[in-house]
């Protein structure tokens, strides 16, 4: 195949895309003028680039299509039927080009007379039957735009490179169409670039010098020139500014970068080595040099998310058609950028997806009128970025997605029982439309259906290290959230040492690096044998990097030294235990050789700046080798991130499990027990009517959560901590059973002290304790003193959480510190209150709650003059950089995680003071 | 470089004539060839990098001028009992299925030009891990050379892994 065609065939390929998008808004713009030329120009260009290549059939078709269009350009009537015939032959020309690419430039043998006949017979129908009307027209048509165009297009000074530029870019068009079309007056020679250049230049001075003159040319030069203009109207701004690139020389381009990245490494590490060395400052050059052509390299393989959207328009009109539905398809940030490679990768499944809410998502006309909406379903497809990640929306205003048809697909498919079904939530229900062979479409469709889709779609997402979400409302309609990283190439790690060995670990699910040493503030505490660290009130499920990849552990190394690198996967956080950590670096990710793909601990590996080899951690490897539950939940994980309903069922925390006086379990939140400790029996000392220990050098007073529970005679003691401002009070238990990780659902409600009710934790009904309860047995005034200090401050506080088990834990922390607290068990109850006038100083507001959740209640709040100041502070199981932004974006002025008491506590105060800072 | 399916009395000689040329490395004091088309370059392996959790014959990743090589630790595929002391190892790179491969050597020895008439199958009663990457035996003056197979060598252990 000659070069010639090959550029034919792009180019082609792209027009067509374009006439396909162009046409679909035509039909619903009949009189827009400016789309039927663009279309017009497009097929016309087409025809004329096919007889100069001699593909005779591809021009027949071009020339009837045209004919066709030609008629609408004098005003006639744009039908249905016409636009689908004219996408007919469009998609007919494409069949026709993808053989002649299989064929290496042979047209394929075929006949398109009854195509023809149809556009020729509806053409005459359409109207005039003068042959020489639509050329006419054409001239008029060219002479205005002409003009219009060439006047800014001729600004003194900007023919030079642009101009040269364009010469070489369109040199088949400039050179075809008046080869195929004009019996040429101005002779436009067939190698003549220039000619045709300066030909349309003179042209257009003279036009510009008199711009409503009619210039005085024949047909054939004018509609030359008319070509020429239009295309610089359409093409001038952005073609010749751009320039058309291989991908495989983009791509030889990236890695080759990629290996300079990698050298220059390799140099810093060696300078970093010498002290004073000359190389210093050219190294330091040629490493900014280095970084700004990365960047320029990966900005080159950035294309705009339009790119793989092009198609849609034409999808969905035909699939409206098809179905017989009014469909209208809404895009916003075409513009927003992605590496082409990711690009590639969510293409297909983009359009599964917008074909699966055309056809399962959107009801018929009629139904949609039963159902009070309008006939014109939308479809809105929205991409934007959030903090390294392209979020990709398709929604759709349908009917949602229909719970009791999943259910009873998923009891026939055998992916879960009723039962199980039963305790389930609608989001965890609605993510079996992922499951392999899943459609719950009534019947197969052409569209979709088959049952190969959304899993793939899954699939496809989940290996660029992407997510998918959904949200549905019966009725109101279906929302998708993708989520997919910017590019897949450069990393930036952690790089740490464990056993002699160096990993590097993803920056991104780093969250923090805490250093333990057996004497400092921070060590390794064990519970059972499992090592725990305490961070900030909160215990931290820790795990040693040599134990997971079961390299044997050097002896000398105390186990209880090192660094923690904290992490999160999806909502789990965990520690890894590393001996040493050294620095971050950006490392290109090169593929594991197939011998080690299989361990799933990594996720490729680099080659440092010393020229070594290091393995990558896989975040997500580790995550579910830590607990086997954390990949089956990540996609439940996910539904949290846009604070989906119902998720308060489904988030997990660690619960603490113990015995205590009964054999049945008992169970505290990990995260409110400070430390676990055991005494000896003998260290127990009773004074004025109560046990006390010695401990850290003041009384800690012991509490017996119940009669029952009895000190033991010999040995040692085991009992819970709990801490607060310096204050300390031993829980005596009598055994410490277990951590779990749970979610933690409050099913019978108790009434004795102490007690907050009984969950099932681990398949065991177990006490779930009110340590609020416990804490003034301790110290009577553990609540009061505080209130005492700040009691003149006593500032009224609104608290809403849907949860029983927080408004009863945070209730009390929060009156502790001076708040006079009102408590709301949902948005809307709170709003009733501050309806009736209420006024509070402060409202501290759960986010994931049933009807109105924190976010939209924070919304309505902000929109009110009267809440606008008042300050609102977030509370969520839920703490995510996005989460977080979300929150700012909804009016939150703090996000404070659930569980932590002492930053719920820190912001209140922040928040309030610095109130009165203002009000002084 | 494929199996002979001739049984060790019947193997004398292989049909075709012509003569091959193999790079010669000593495995544990054996003698052993591979052909010299397999193999891209012979170097010494510095500063590998242990990958935890890999087959046991994995001896690691390492660097060699900007691409990386996985190592196979040839004894350790052999079955043989492990060298003392890191001295002089030396490594063999081969490519197998675009990937980069380095099996590590005791000592390479000489370049032979061997004709293909002192060729025979395995005996029969050779070690079943060895002659599951033989390709062969070749009879030298003085001593025997085994055939080493790279496709044999890397391909049980790609069958076994993806298994």
């Amino acid at each position: 195949m000659d070069d010639l065609l090959r550029e034919f065939l792009t180019e082609t390929n792209e027009s067509l895309d374009t006439v396909d998008v162009e046409l679909v808004k035509f039909e619903q713009e009949p009189n827009n003028a400016r789309i039927l030329d663009n279309i017009f120009r497009l097929v016309h260009t087409i025809k004329g680039t096919c007889g100069f290549l001699g593909l005779p059939r591809l021009e027949a078709l071009a020339h009837a299509a045209e004919t066709l269009m030609g008629k609408f350009r004098e005003g006639a009537a744009v039908t249905e039927e016409a636009v689908s015939l004219v996408l007919q032959t469009i998609d007919r020309i494409k069949g026709i080009l993808a053989e002649l690419e299989a064929n290496e430039g042979e047209e394929p043998k075929g006949d398109d007379r009854d195509l023809i006949a149809v556009l020729e017979a509806m053409a005459m129908a359409e109207a005039t039957p003068r042959k020489e009307a639509p050329k006419k027209n054409h001239k008029e048509t060219a002479g205005t735009l002409v003009a219009q165009v060439l006047e800014r297009e001729l600004r003194p000074g900007e023919v030079s490179l642009d101009e040269l530029e364009r010469a070489f870019r369109e040199t088949a068009v400039e050179i075809e169409i008046p080869a195929a079309e004009a019996p040429a007056d101005e002779a436009p020679a067939p190698v003549g670039i220039d000619f045709a250049r300066v030909a349309a230049e003179i042209e257009a001075r003279m036009k510009q010098a008199n711009p409503d003159g009619k210039p005085e040319k024949t047909k054939a030069s004018a509609e030359e020139g008319e070509a020429e203009a239009e295309a610089k109207s359409e093409k001038g701004s952005v073609s010749s500014q751009s320039i058309r690139v291989n991908v495989e020389t983009l791509e030889h381009l990236m890695t080759m970068v990629s290996e300079l990245v990698l050298t220059r490494n390799q140099l810093l590490e060696i300078v970093r080595r010498h002290e004073d060395s000359e190389f210093k400052v050219p190294l330091q050059r040629l490493s900014n040099v280095t970084a700004e052509l990365q960047e320029g390299v990966m900005k080159t393989r950035m294309q705009p998310i339009g790119n793989a959207w092009q198609k849609l328009p034409r999808i969905v009109r035909d699939l409206a058609q098809e179905l017989g539905k009014q469909i209208e398809l809404d895009m916003i940030g075409a513009d927003t950028e992605l590496d082409r490679q990711v690009l590639e990768l969510i293409k297909d499944p983009l359009t599964h997806m917008v074909r699966n809410s055309a056809d399962h998502g959107l009801e018929r006309p009629d139904d949609r009128r039963k159902a009070g909406k309008i006939e014109k379903g939308t479809i809105r497809l929205a991409a934007y970025h959030e903090g390294g990640h392209i979020i990709i929306e398709i929604a759709d205003d349908g009917r949602g997605l229909n719970i009791d048809r999943i259910k009873q697909k998923i009891v026939e498919n055998g992916l879960a029982s009723e039962a199980e079904l039963e305790k389930m939530s609608e989001g965890q229900i609605f993510k079996y439309i992922f499951a392999p062979g899943f459609s719950t479409a009534a019947k197969v469709t052409s569209v979709s259906g088959r049952g190969v889709g959304m899993d793939v779609v899954r699939t496809n997402i989940e290996t660029i290290g992407g997510t998918v979400d959904l949200k549905s409302v019966q009725g109101k309609g279906t929302t998708f959230t993708i989520k997919i990283p910017l590019t897949l190439a450069i990393v930036s790690t952690l790089i740490v040492e464990s056993c002699g060995d160096r990993f590097a670990i993803p920056q991104l699910s780093v969250v923090e690096l805490v250093r333990v040493q057996n004497n400092s503030e921070h060590r390794i505490e064990r519970i059972k044998d499992t090592p725990v660290l305490r961070l900030r009130n909160k215990l931290l499920p820790l795990v040693p990097l040599a134990g997971l990849l079961k390299v044997e552990v050097s002896t000398g190394k105390s186990e209880d030294e090192g660094f923690i690198v904290v992490m999160q996967v999806g909502n789990v956080t965990f520690g890894l235990v590393v001996d040493g950590v050294f620095h971050t670096e950006e490392i290109v990710v090169k593929p594991m050789s197939k011998m080690l793909r299989h361990i799933t601990m990594f996720s490729g590996n680099t080659i440092l700046g010393d020229g070594s080899v290091i393995m990558i951690v896989d975040p997500n490897g580790v995550a579910s080798a830590i607990s086997t539950a954390v990949t089956s939940d990540t996609l439940e994980s996910h539904a949290d991130t846009d604070g989906a309903r119902g998720v308060e069922n489904d988030a997990k925390i660690s619960m603490l499990l113990f015995r205590a006086g009964s054999p049945e379990p008992k169970a505290v939140p990990l995260s409110l027990v400070t430390r676990l400790e055991e005494f000896e029996i003998e260290k127990i000392e009773h004074s004025n009517g109560r046990d006390l220990v010695q401990y850290r050098g003041s009384l800690m007073p012991l509490v017996y959560p119940n009669c029952d529970v009895r000190r033991r005679e010999e040995g040692t003691q085991p009992m819970l901590v709990f801490s607060d401002s310096g204050r300390s009070m031993g829980l005596v238990v009598d055994e410490i059973v277990d951590i779990v990780e749970e979610a933690l659902n409050i099913q019978v409600g108790s009434d004795v002290p102490g007690v907050l009710g009984s969950a099932v934790i681990k398949g065991k009904a177990t006490e779930i304790l009110d340590i609020g309860h416990y804490l003034p047995l301790a110290f009577e005034d553990w609540f009061k003193r505080k209130e005492i200090s700040s009691a003149s401050l006593t500032r009224k506080l609104l608290f809403i959480d849907d949860s029983a088990f927080f408004r009863n834990m945070l209730g009390p922390v929060m009156k502790a510190a001076g708040f006079d607290v009102t408590v709301c068990a949902s948005a809307t109850e709170a709003m009733r209150q501050l309806g009736e006038g209420a006024a509070f100083d402060v409202i501290v507001s759960d986010i994931e709650m049933p009807v109105v959740n924190g976010f939209e209640f924070a919304e309505m709040l902000r929109r009110d003059a009267r809440f606008r100041q008042t300050p609102i502070i977030a509370l969520s199981a839920l703490c995510t950089p996005a989460s977080i932004e979300r929150g700012r974006q909804a009016g939150f002025d703090e996000y404070v995680a659930k569980f932590d008491r002492p930053g719920l506590i820190a912001a209140l105060k922040e928040i309030t003071s610095a109130d009165y800072g203002i009000a002084a | 470089m494929t199996a002979t399916s001739h049984t060790p009395g019947a193997a004398a000689n292989d049909s075709h004539s012509g003569s091959t040329q193999y790079v010669t490395v000593f495995i544990g004091g054996q003698l052993f060839g591979l052909p010299i088309h397999k193999v891209h370059d012979v170097f010494v392996p510095e500063s590998m990098t242990r990958v935890p959790l890999s087959a046991p014959e994995v001896a690691g990743v390492l660097n060699l001028r900007g691409r990386i090589v996985t190592a196979i630790n040839m004894r350790r595929r052999l079955g043989l009992p492990q060298r003392e002391g890191n001295h002089g190892i030396m490594a063999v790179g081969i490519e197998y299925r675009g990937e980069s491969y380095g099996l590590i050597i005791d000592e390479v020895g000489e370049v032979l030009n061997l004709d293909a008439a002192g060729r025979e199958a395995n005996p029969a009663n050779l070690d079943a891990r060895w002659a599951e990457i033989s390709g062969g035996v070749h009879r030298l003056s003085g001593q025997l050379m085994v055939i080493l197979d790279v496709e044999r060598v890397l391909g049980r252990m790609h069958g076994d892994l993806a298994a």
